[in-house]
């Protein structure tokens, strides 16, 4: 452990800026617009956003996964190491053991043809060609045993099992190189709710048992708020409001922080009742975002100087940068 | 007699045979009404037989026993007789994306359910079927409707291909409509947008609105009765308020308390997942995952053996609070002496 902490000084991920553009026929789309944020070991961060809202961009430039089509600028650092400059045999390194992805979608992520327990394996065999069958066997059972899964299951096919048993298949894969920072792409999503809790509890565990860093991403504020240490909500590329997950959710500040809280009624507010909350509008197309705040024309605030400039992201109160010149305001 | 519910279900089954020769009963007897402009909630896990029901409610899926009664005559399943129903009850499916033809226009999707019941004709007001297509389109909110006309799937957002399909069902002026999931894939900032509109056609049109979901938030927003089902059965039904603010049933409980935003439950994480349909455990088919036979309450209230052994009667559909619990059967007398101080 000390020898991790002394080349990964402080976070295991670190963005610095970070700017994506796909360059497309139709032109130029910025998918990731200059975003700041961390994950430090043992710590589960959240970053909640809605479809083209660029998270899955984002995710993809942690492992350089990114399409040729991408330019990206600014730093990715991987346990101090910027991923997007370094040769591709560290590359290969840092994929899986340094870091790894459980994406989304398990039922499409997994090699239908091939026995569980195989693509465990795959990982570690590719890291430590040097083992023997029967320490990778072995390796692969605890694995399983560790997200809740009968050892003998690594023999089934992946249309032998539940959703839920797949989902803890793809988070046995990622933990196989016993990585430092862990990435989710919606992990739960498309799973019933008593399976959700299932997978959301384990990923706790996980987190304070291995001491690893956790980002998750999620379209549902609401779970992010369950399990996150700390939250940060993106808008047509940037992040617009950060901070404390139960805070964040709690007392949204930005207008569309406080549309995505409200989305998933609470249970017994009587407010909720015959009124579901929601947005006008889709999310803006990133080839044509509206001038000044890319959030403003579906935003209940919105006052004429919001379209003159994009409202930078400053802290208006102690660790809650917010991205909108009526941050706090009711309306 | 009182007037008859407009959608009922009595008392249905559905079986299928799999490959090996066991047989899955889908649906185990379920007892089910929908009175007119009604919105009702059918919850419960994947596996739990909520997408069957909804199926065979709209005769996609012939029942193996009981039947479905429309306005209290049973639903005939010839052709004509699902022609009928069909113009009467419509379903939006799940999936919005996967369930619009990708080579087929806005106006031919919203189009093609008018032309197969021949709308235009009988019509006497000399609406054409453009007309027709555009007062849906409009009605499920896409406006102005013209301006879709000519678009592709491809060309929409998720919360657009949703009201293309809503505009599909509503074409036809269907007096219920049965949404299987209607805003599961859509994102959170839309979803309001689409409920809104569900409530808007109860409102506007008087339509009543069947909808199956997992999502017990959705069922607060929408719902006036919920049914939570539990492997082909209904477990507990009863309104809104009664089912989500005093849940009776163990499962009912679990479900509500793993909701995210809610923190007032202390979480009930159930195990495991529901069990196979060909094999439905014997007494109360929820005792295997049942926390509170494991807990040992229902050992204390002298119910765990009928738990384990004994059967449930299929809850009847009379708008009442029910619950197949034999635990909450147990707990009766001492809830309405409290009722009664």
């Amino acid at each position: 452990m000390t020898e991790t902490q002394s080349q990964a000084p402080g976070h295991v991920l670190d963005l610095r800026d970070l700017t994506v553009t796909y360059r497309t026929s139709e032109g130029v789309l910025p998918a990731v617009r200059g975003v700041d944020l961390t994950v430090s070991p043992g710590e589960v961060v959240g970053l909640a956003g809605e479809s083209g809202c660029g998270k899955s961009t984002l995710v993809s430039t942690v492992l350089r996964l990114q399409p040729a089509s991408a330019q990206v600028a600014g730093e990715v650092l991987v346990l101090g190491q910027d991923v997007q400059t370094i040769s591709w045999g560290k590359l290969r390194a840092v994929r899986w053991a340094g870091a790894s992805i459980v994406f989304q979608g398990a039922l499409h992520s997994l090699n239908p043809v091939q026995r569980v327990g195989k693509q465990i394996a795959e990982p570690i065999w590719v890291h430590e060609p040097d083992l023997s069958k029967e320490v990778v066997e072995q390796r692969v059972e605890e694995l399983l045993e560790q997200v809740g899964m009968a050892p003998s299951r690594k023999r089934s096919y992946p249309h032998q099992l539940s959703g839920g048993q797949r989902q803890r298949v793809m988070i046995a894969m990622a933990l196989a190189c016993k990585p430092q920072l862990i990435v989710a792409d919606e992990p739960t999503t498309a799973l019933d709710v008593m399976v959700q809790a299932q997978i959301l509890d384990l990923m706790k565990d996980l987190v304070r048992e291995l001491g690893v860093g956790l980002l998750i991403i999620s379209h549902d504020l609401s779970v992010l708020a369950d399990i996150c240490d700390r939250v940060a909500v993106m808008y047509a590329g940037r992040i617009v409001e950060s901070g404390a997950a139960d805070q964040v959710f709690s007392d949204p500040l930005h207008p569309y922080t406080k549309a995505l809280s409200g989305a998933f009624p609470r249970i017994g507010d009587p407010a909720a009742r015959y009124a579901p909350a929601g947005l006008k509008g889709d999310p803006p197309d990133p080839r044509h975002l509206p001038p000044g705040c890319s959030f403003a024309p579906r935003c209940p605030l919105a006052i004429d100087e919001c379209s003159a400039a994009e409202p930078p992201l400053v802290e208006v109160a102690p660790g809650r940068p917010v991205a909108c010149i009526r941050a706090g305001e009711h309306g | 007699m009182a007037e008859p519910p407009f959608l009922e279900a009595r008392d249905l089954g559905v079986e299928f045979t799999t490959r090996s020769g066991a047989s899955a009963r889908a649906l185990d007897g379920v007892h089910l009404s929908v009175q007119r402009g009604e919105i009702l909630a059918i919850v419960g896990e994947s596996g739990s037989g909520k997408t069957t029901l909804a199926r065979t409610l709209i005769g996609l899926q012939a029942p193996t026993s009981g039947e479905v009664l429309l306005e209290g005559a049973p639903l005939k399943y010839s052709m004509r007789g699902l022609r009928a129903l069909r113009r009467r009850v419509q379903m939006v499916l799940q999936d919005a994306a996967g369930s619009l033809n990708p080579r087929q226009t806005v106006y031919e999707s919203v189009a093609e359910g008018i032309r197969l019941h021949g709308l235009v004709d009988r019509s006497g007001e000399q609406r054409s079927e453009a007309d027709l297509v555009a007062a849906a389109l409009s009605e499920a909110g896409l406006r102005p409707p013209e301006r879709l006309f000519l678009r592709y799937p491809h060309e929409l957002s998720g919360g657009q291909k949703q009201r293309v399909l809503i505009a599909g069902a509503l074409a036809l002026r269907p007096e219920l409509i049965l949404a299987d999931e209607p805003v599961s894939s859509l994102d959170a900032s839309i979803r309001g947008e689409i409920l809104a509109l569900l409530l808007k056609l109860r409102q506007d049109l008087g339509m009543g609105v069947v909808v199956v979901t997992h999502d017990l938030g959705l069922a607060w927003n929408i719902a006036d009765r919920i049914a939570v089902m539990y492997l082909g059965r209904v477990v507990e039904c009863g309104t809104t308020e009664e089912v989500l603010g005093k849940p009776r049933h163990p499962y009912t409980k679990a479900l509500l308390s793993v909701v995210p935003e809610i923190d007032y439950l202390a979480p009930v994480v159930l195990t495991g997942e529901i069990p196979d349909p060909s094999k439905i455990p014997g007494g109360c088919r929820f005792h295997p995952r049942c926390p509170q036979l494991a807990n040992g309450e229902a050992d204390a209230a002298g119910v765990a053996d009928d738990c384990r052994t004994v059967a449930l009667p299929v809850l009847p559909a009379d708008g009442n609070h029910r619950v197949a619990c034999h635990l909450d059967a147990a707990n009766e007398p001492m809830r309405a002496q409290r009722a009664r101080e």
